[in-house]
Order: C-alpha cells, then structure tokens, then sequence
C-alpha cells in the first residue's frame, strides 16, 4: 500500500475522472483525497471511523487509475484498505454490508429475496431506507430460470474449449445472457464447459473488502477443469475478480495457482476477438448502437476496443459515440445499496447522455450496468418505451439468430 | 464568534453539507499540487452561487478570518494553501457553463468548470478556450485566472488575462460587482487585468464571461528527437530567427522523457537528449508550407528523428506526451519540486548549463520541460522528503535557478504565479518604490491579512517556507 501512497504528486489530474467527484464536488471524495486520508489512517494520524465515509463512497470504478499519469495503483491500495477497515465496522453497518453479501452471491438466496420483495415493498413503511433502495434493485418479477447444460458442444469444426462462469447474480436476475454466450461461443466453434460445482467468484465481496472471497475465490478455482483453454465470463466485474486473484492470495499458500487461474480468465468479449468472429448475417434493419464501458472491463482490465470490434463487425451496425463515457454509471457491485443518492445522481447522469446519442439501443458487457442502465433508461423515458439495454453478446447472438428486430421482439 | 458559531452560521447559509469543518475533512484540503508546504484551514465551505459566496465571505470578516479561494488545487505555488489558518472557499461546485454565445463567441461560466471541460463544451461549434495549461483536465477557469495561466499555445494565443473580458467578483467585504464587459474594449481602469494573476489577495471571481477562440482549419505538429540538447535550442533560435511564429514550441529533456515514457509508453528514445514538439495552425496549404520550412530547420540542425502525426489520435500521443508530464513524475521520485523562470530565449542553453551546474552542487536530480517559444521552463527537482534536510536544500537550489533567470534578463515566473512560493523573489526584480505602489493598490482593495493574506507580494520574510519545511520534516512519507 505504501508504494501507491508514494506515487501520488498531488497533480489533479485524477479529479475529473472521478464520478463522486463530479457530483459532490469535494476534495474527501476524490481520488487524492481519499489517498491523504488512507494515509493519514495507515499513519495513525486519523481515526478510521473518520476516514471512513468518504472511503464507503468510492465507487472502485478505477477510472482516476485510467487517468493517473503517474501510475498509482489506487485499486491495491483501496481493496486491503477496506478489508482492515470491515474488520473494524460498528455493527449495524456491517450487519447491513453482510446483509447484502449474503444474498446477492446466492442464486437460491436471491431469486428467495426477490420472491419475498413484493410483500417487503407493501410493508415499505415499516422498513428502513436502506431496505428499500434494496429492494428498488430488485426486479418487480424475476424471469423464469434457464436450464445450462454441464456441456455444450461446439457446432462445426472446434476451434476452441473454454470454461463458462455463470455469474451469481447474473444467473438468476438476467439468464438468457448465459443462453446466449453459450449458443454465440458454439456457434464459433467452443466446447463449453459449465462447471456445476461453481458459485459466486468473490469478486463482490472482495471489492467490498470482505474476508469471505478468498472462499469464494478457492471454491472457483477448484470447479474449473485443467482442459480449458480459457475461464470464460461475461461479467466485467467477475472478470476483474478473477485476475486480481495474485493480490487476494500475496503471500499465501494459493498465490502461484492463483496467478495461474488468473492467466487463464478472460472476458467473452476479448476471447470472441482473439479467435476471430465467424461474421454474422446482415441485419435486416440498420441498428444504431452505443456501448456503454463498464468500469471493470474499460479501466480495470483495459477492455476497450474488443466488445467494440465485435459490434461494429455486425453488418448493419453502427456505433454511437457517448458524451464521458469513462464515467461510471453507478451500479458498481453494492454500491447502488450503500450509496443510493449517488448511484442515482450517475445513473440519471448516464441515461441522459444516453439518450442523446439517438441510439436504438445499449450494448454493455456487465450485469451490474444492465440493471442500473435499465433503471435509469425506464425514469428518464417520459412514458415511453425506454431504450432497450442488451449484453454485447446477446446482439451478437441475435444477429445470428435473425431474430433482431427493435421495437417488436427484443427483450429488454 | 467563536468557531462553533460561525460554522453554524455558515451552514445556516449554505447547508450544512457544503460546510466542512471536521478535522479528517479539513486535513484533504491542506495542501495542493505544491509539494513542499502545507496548512490546514479552519473550516472550508463549498458554495452553489455567487450569493452564497458573498455570504460566506461577510460571515467570514464578521469571525475575522482570512478567506482563501481555491479551485481544484492544482497550483504550483501554494497559493492556495491557508498558511495563516481561516476559510477556504472552494468553487468546485460552482462548475455551470452558463451560456455559450456562438457567434460572438464567448462564453459565460463559473468559476469552477474546469478548462479542459469548457472546450470539450464548444467543440462541436468549432471553437476553444485558448489558454490550456498542463493541468487542464482539471484545473479550474476561476483558479486559471486568479494564477493568469499561460499554456502550451500561449506562445500564439497569449495568456489567460488576454481571454478574458469581464468577471464577477467578491470583493472581500462580501460586496458583489461586475469588472470589465462582455462588448470587447471596456472603458475606465482596465479592472480585469488587474484581477486576472491576482491569487485572490483582492476579491474572488466567481463567474467570467471569457473569449473562445475558432480552431482553424489546419493542424500540423511534428516531434523532433535530439542527440544534444544545444541542438534543439539552436533550433529553436533559427526558427525564432526566421519569423515563423509557431503555435506552440515545446522541448523536454532526457529525464523528462523518462517520465512520461514510464507511463505511456510512447516509444520515445531512451537515449535522446532533448525532443522539440512543434505545431502549427494555419489554412491547410499555409500550414504544410510552414511546416516544411520546420522540418528543413529542424533537420539541418541536427535532428536525429522527426515524427510527423498524420491524423488526430498520433497528434494527441504526441501532445500527451508532453500535457502529462507534470502528473508522470511520481514515476521518478516521491516528491518534486517544479520552478517556473522566464529567461529570454536564446539564454536557454546558458540556463540549462547554469540549472545542471547547480543539480550537480547541491546533488539533485533535475528534470527540463521548456516552453521554449517564449523562454518560459519549467526545472522540476526530483526528491524524496524523507531524507533529512533534503526539503531545505531542494528549496535553495530552486532560489538559486530562479536567481539565475532574473540575472539572465528574466523573471522568477512565466506563468505558475507567485504565492507563498516566489513572494520573496519578487525584490529581486522590483525595487521598493514599485513594489509599495501594488501594496497600497492591494490594500486599498481588501483590508490586509482579509484576502489570501501573505502570498503574492513580500513581506520580508521566508518565514512560511521554514514553516512548509519544518512540517515536511515531521514526514515519514509522502
């Protein structure tokens, strides 16, 4: 953590590029701020509970790293800062902080949440406000869960093998995108491989500095076989999760398995690019589409110009360009939860640079994105049919399937 | 009116959440880009409007307190740092660009939109606010005009005070008025010149009506990389020679390179002693004419490489490379310590020789930047505080460049203004007779010690240097 601390000249040049910045316009809640307070935490010249709101506030989206010309490695230095501070928690905090870390990497825990929603919501009053942003998060209905199979074949010549992570909260909340990977990823010659034994990644808990992703992250590593050529996923926040395993396990007995696994995770978007996408049909109807840059795939691991590529090689697409687009949307992982007055101020924020590009629709590459693009699209539309929010893949997979057609059929 | 009182006036003002009074809220705002002084305010308020800030400010005086204006504390100064406690008045929340006037082109904003925002506001009208320095990104308009910063174009655009037409101002009774005009040529005393690199010592500028400049339709900009740094200089002079007027005129040493080569990866010559980055505006054919006249130039003294951006994104590596310099040096060394003398231009050799004499006899690492065009460099020794006595020493040998640019014939700032930083300096360049004369004007503007007390002007003492120093030598890292 010192060498981070020690890069940072005081320049600036972070503070434009951070979202809680931008909105609150305050010095403790920007980038540099936040490392002077760590600091002074870590130096024992300021008491943690202090520090410790404008630290909750971060959104670890990690856009001042992408801005940072001096390379200071914020996010080293925020994950161990946060799991020292949990230790630390007053109760009641992180009894809430637990709360949601107990449900959303369970499926079976959070399609049972969002069953019992609807009688929370009629009680609203009763519950605290916490409860309720929550609950806001949750879908009115849950759609019907999508069998996986253990193993999908490759159609045609196999040209790859891959491992597939289905995502915790993205396997209950949105499981057509892991339909539509998987039939996208055949259909370009991939075995894939579902591992049954796999959960949640621990990537949730570990950004929010919780002790219990090195389970999670364990139990990850163990599902995936050794034939794959790739641990696949479409989550730019398991993405990020998985290759910062090294850092989870430094100095631990797992540290060279984990560098091992992280080597071989990579985001679908990127390993469709590698291989060379075998070209989709034209689409019927022009489609104007604008990529929204989730902060896990952009400025956590560099995916910029991958999902892009794999847009633009649809014929009949073409791409839109957003108005800061570095700029998080919001959700980041529990964020919408613990600061909903933000999340809500970027994700309005979003919408509306969203709407002003005139693109038919959304494509992104992250769950967490997708439901807080589709929150935001629906308040911002006056009425009307909002802009419909698609995974890159699932455009990808229409395109195949002949079946994209704005308007009429696209679910959204 | 204690302390107590006084917060709760000011939020009773303002809203409580724009009062920053708590002890770990306070310590972010004691320092800004200038790395070797510090000092914590006793409370900083975050006003909405210019109402607001009047009212903070009356409230303020009422308490007796100093008022210090900051922006996004990017300054290389300290111009913002309380060195005599009291209320900062930070304008980062005053970020609204109010209205845009295309065809006279200008612009109307608060004090605290960012520069670099402005022109990526008006981009699509083909227009620009001219003055872009480096830490533009985010640097604020009220903040850029409170240092009159210059920029990498200001060799052809001038600075910030020849861009700005009109401000609102709190004056430091809480007074608000209006300097200047929005019709070009405002008659009486020229009230926006005397604002524009005032640092706050005579009222805040809350909102400027400012000049957008129409980008023309041609850019060209070629990087030439240099075995000898006299070679570059040379260059340099026969260009000036010639009477072409450039753009921007640009030149970076080899430590330099390194730094931002650390970072970005540009796949600059590890081994090139300086590198020259030129550019020219112009109607397209204009621009290529003058262009091969630089290259010829450039070539037939001595340039190793030229590198030519053929389209918008290789002209935007090029210009990174140099915008991000001052952000990349935590790739050298934990701590920095940037000048900014002026020496007329064809010193520039014989200062570079006069600045590493000085590096090598106090054992200091010194990286070069120049805006070479107008002579103005930037030195930046390279330290770490923690080393015992090294804050002290790196302070002296920045006195000694500065001592050596005035003696050249120049002045101890181009553009980074004057702050608690080169206050002292100013005696080497104005005699008592000159200096008492911008007291007495200050003074009659804002009662003294009210406004940015101590900075700006001497007071006869390097006292808040001892200060700055004392406290860096408590550090144990930065």
């Amino acid at each position: 953590m010192a060498a981070a601390v020690a890069r940072c000249v005081h320049c600036g040049f972070c503070l434009p590029a951070c979202p809680t910045y931008q909105v609150l316009g305050e010095e403790m809640d920007s980038p540099r701020g936040r490392i002077v307070l760590m600091k002074e935490v870590l130096e024992d010249r300021l008491p943690l509970d202090h520090a410790l709101p404008h630290i909750d506030r971060c959104l670890g989206c990690l856009g001042c790293v992408t801005a940072c010309p001096s390379g200071v490695a914020y996010g080293d230095l925020l994950t161990p800062f946060r799991e020292m501070a949990n230790a630390k928690r007053e109760p009641a905090a992180a009894f809430r902080r637990r709360l949601a870390l107990l449900t959303l990497p369970y499926p079976a825990r959070l399609r049972l949440a969002a069953m019992i929603a609807p009688i929370a919501r009629a009680l609203r009053r009763l519950t605290p406000d916490w409860m309720g942003d929550l609950l806001a998060l949750l879908p009115p209905t849950l759609p019907a869960s999508v069998p996986v199979p253990g193993f999908a074949p490759a159609i045609g010549a196999r040209r790859a093998r891959v491992g597939l992570l289905l995502g915790c909260a993205q396997r209950v909340l949105a499981p057509e995108i892991n339909a539509a990977t998987i039939r996208v990823l055949r259909r370009n010659g991939v075995d894939v491989v579902v591992p049954r034994e796999q959960g949640c990644c621990g990537a949730l808990s570990m950004h929010a500095g919780d002790p219990t992703a090195r389970r999670f992250a364990r139990r990850t590593m163990a599902a995936f076989p050794a034939d794959v050529d790739a641990v696949v996923t479409n989550a730019a926040g398991c993405g990020s999760g998985m290759r910062e395993y090294p850092l989870l396990f430094a100095g631990a007995p797992e540290s060279d398995a984990a560098s091992a696994f992280a080597q071989r995770v990579v985001d679908v978007s990127v390993f469709l690019d590698r291989l060379g996408v075998v070209a989709p049909p034209s689409l019927r109807a022009p489609l104007r589409v604008v990529y929204h840059d989730a902060c896990h795939l952009s400025h956590a691991q560099g995916i910029r110009e991958e999902p892009r590529r794999l847009l633009a090689a649809i014929p009949g697409v073409s791409l839109r360009s957003l108005d800061d687009g570095e700029l998080c949307c919001g959700s980041a992982g529990l964020y919408n939860v613990e600061q909903p007055a933000i999340a809500a101020a970027l994700g309005a924020r979003k919408a509306a640079a969203l709407l002003a590009t005139r693109a038919d629709l959304v494509a992104t590459g992250n769950i967490g994105c997708l439901n807080q693009l589709r929150l935001h699209l629906a308040r911002a539309g006056a009425g009307g049919r909002p802009m419909p929010v698609l995974h890159t893949v699932e455009i990808l997979d229409h395109a195949y399937e002949g079946t994209m057609a704005v308007g009429t059929t696209l679910a959204s | 009116m204690n302390k107590a009182s006084l917060v709760s006036r000011l939020s009773k003002a303002i809203g409580a959440a724009y009062v920053v009074h708590r002890p770990e809220d306070l310590v972010v705002y004691e320092r800004d880009a200038f790395l070797v002084g510090r000092a914590l305010p006793d409370v900083v308020v975050l006003p909405r409007t210019t109402e607001e800030v009047a009212a903070c400010v009356r409230l303020a005086r009422a308490a007796g307190m100093p008022i210090v204006a900051r922006g996004a504390g990017t300054g290389l100064n300290g111009g913002s740092i309380p060195i005599r406690g009291g209320m900062i008045v930070a304008l980062t929340r005053m970020d609204r660009i109010v209205e845009v006037d295309a065809v006279d082109r200008t612009a109307l904003v608060e004090a605290g939109v960012a520069n670099a925002e402005l022109t990526s506001h008006v981009a699509h009208l083909g227009l620009f606010f001219a003055p872009d320095p480096g830490s533009q990104v985010a640097s604020t308009i009220g903040g850029n005009i409170g240092n009159n910063a210059g920029g990498m174009h200001c060799l052809s655009y001038g600075v910030t005070t020849n861009h700005v037409l009109a401000c609102e101002v709190v004056d430091a009774d809480g007074n608000v008025f209006w300097a200047g005009s929005a019709a070009t040529d405002a008659p009486g005393l020229d009230l926006p010149g005397l604002l524009c690199g005032s640092e706050g010592t005579i009222g805040i500028v809350t909102r400027a009506i400012v000049r957008l400049m129409r980008r023309r339709e041609a850019v060209r900009t070629v990087l030439a990389i240099y075995r000898s740094f006299d070679e570059a200089s040379r260059t340099v002079s026969q260009i000036v020679a010639t009477g072409i007027l450039p753009q921007a005129m640009e030149m970076m040493d080899e430590e330099g390179v390194r730094a931002v080569e650390s970072q970005y990866s540009l796949g600059l010559p590890a081994d090139g002693a300086a590198v020259l980055l030129l550019e020219v505006e112009s109607t397209a054919s204009a621009a290529d004419r003058a262009m091969n006249e630089l290259r010829a130039i450039c070539a037939a003294h001595g340039a190793a490489e030229l590198r030519i951006a053929s389209n918008e994104k290789e002209r935007h590596d090029l210009w990174k490379a140099r915008k991000h310099f001052g952000g990349a040096l935590g790739h050298l060394a934990p701590s920095n310590y940037v000048q900014d003398g002026v020496v007329p231009r064809h010193q520039l050799p014989a200062i570079l020789a006069r600045i590493r004499e000085i590096g090598r006899r106090h054992q200091l690492r010194i990286a070069n930047v120049f805006h070479a065009g107008d002579g103005n460099l930037h030195p930046v020794i390279l330290f770490d505080p923690r080393e015992p006595g090294m804050t002290e020493k790196v302070v002296r040998a920045g006195e000694e460049i500065l001592k050596a640019c005035v003696d050249a014939g120049g002045t101890v700032t181009g553009e980074h203004g004057v702050g608690i930083e080169k206050r002292e300096y100013l005696g080497w360049m104005f005699d008592d007779a000159t200096l008492n004369v911008m007291r007495r004007l200050r003074d009659r503007l804002a009662s003294r010690g009210t406004m940015n007390p101590d900075k700006k002007l001497p007071i006869g003492s390097h006292e808040p240097f001892s200060y700055a120093t004392a406290a860096m030598l408590g550090e144990t890292s930065t």
